[in-house]
């Protein structure tokens, strides 16, 4: 119940933030929409995996401006690549060790690593993603392993296993 | 004279993002295979979609505007590399296979 109230919560105060128009008519819609997926995500069982997005919050920005530093390191390495007279690509697979605990943060991983251009996370198994990357340097870039570490540092401290 | 300073600012980036969205273009014509294509097109939704959107806020006035277009990237940002990560694997999953020069790490199956 209290997930369902603070999902609500956050909607509510998301629909009136980008709405802009607070006439009697629009209110009530807008009040109906969130009443409405709330009831559906209660019933998709969604609230429950939320606290867990939360503990991620905190170390989140951090991890993005370091991320947005690679993808912009990223994207000119790809772009020289393009604009290359002659194609000097060397594609190659790679199979890069996944060390998260969790589900989410393999999810984020995996987006990271396809998100950053010049490699994309083509299979996603326990412990391991398989990748296509554009170069070898690429590949070998990630399987020095900082972008694990980093979104492993994301889960918080190890607590007692589960 | 910030006002300025945003202006020219919302440019910049909108001309950087314009330039990586046509770059990003030649890329996935000039690669040679749907993999390495998919390489050279998240350069466009890459650095191309965000500094164009960044260069929107700069130029929208107010501060819904900008929380409103922050909110697109943040989306982007999410939905980018699942639809990337989904056209790949469907690529590979329908027996097309990168054609590869090497193979590092750790062998699966």
């Amino acid at each position: 119940m209290f997930h369902t109230v603070r999902v609500a919560l956050v909607l509510a105060l998301l629909w009136l933030l980008l709405s802009g128009h607070y006439t009697p008519l629009l209110l009530s819609l807008g009040a109906l929409s969130v009443l409405l997926v709330s009831i559906i995500s209660r019933r998709m069982d969604l609230a429950d995996h939320e606290t867990f997005a939360l503990q991620f919050g905190m170390a989140l920005p951090g991890y993005w401006l370091w991320l947005g530093k690679e993808i912009v390191k990223a994207n000119l390495d790809v772009v020289r690549h393009i604009l290359a007279p002659r194609l000097s690509l060397s594609p190659t697979l790679a199979g890069i060790p996944a060390s998260q605990r969790t589900e989410l943060a393999r999810v984020i991983f995996a987006n990271s690593i396809t998100l950053t251009p010049g490699t994309i996370a083509l299979e996603v198994h326990p412990g391991r993603i398989e990748v296509h990357a554009l170069t070898r340097a690429g590949a070998e870039d990630l399987l020095g392993g900082e972008m694990d570490r980093r979104v492993r540092a994301l889960e918080g401290p190890r607590q007692a296993q589960a | 004279m910030i006002a300025l300073a945003f202006e020219v600012l919302a440019w910049v980036l909108l001309s950087v993002g314009a330039v990586f969205t046509l770059i990003g273009g030649i890329g996935v014509l000039r690669f040679p295979d749907v993999f390495t294509r998919m390489h050279a097109a998240s350069v466009c939704e890459t650095l191309g979609a965000f500094s164009i959107l960044l260069g929107l806020c700069c130029l929208g006035g107010g501060g819904i505007m900008i929380f409103k277009l922050l909110l697109i990237l943040l989306f982007l940002a999410l939905t980018n590399p699942t639809s990337a990560h989904a056209l790949a694997k469907a690529a590979l999953h329908d027996g097309l296979r990168p054609p590869v020069g090497t193979r590092l790490g750790k062998d699966g199956e």
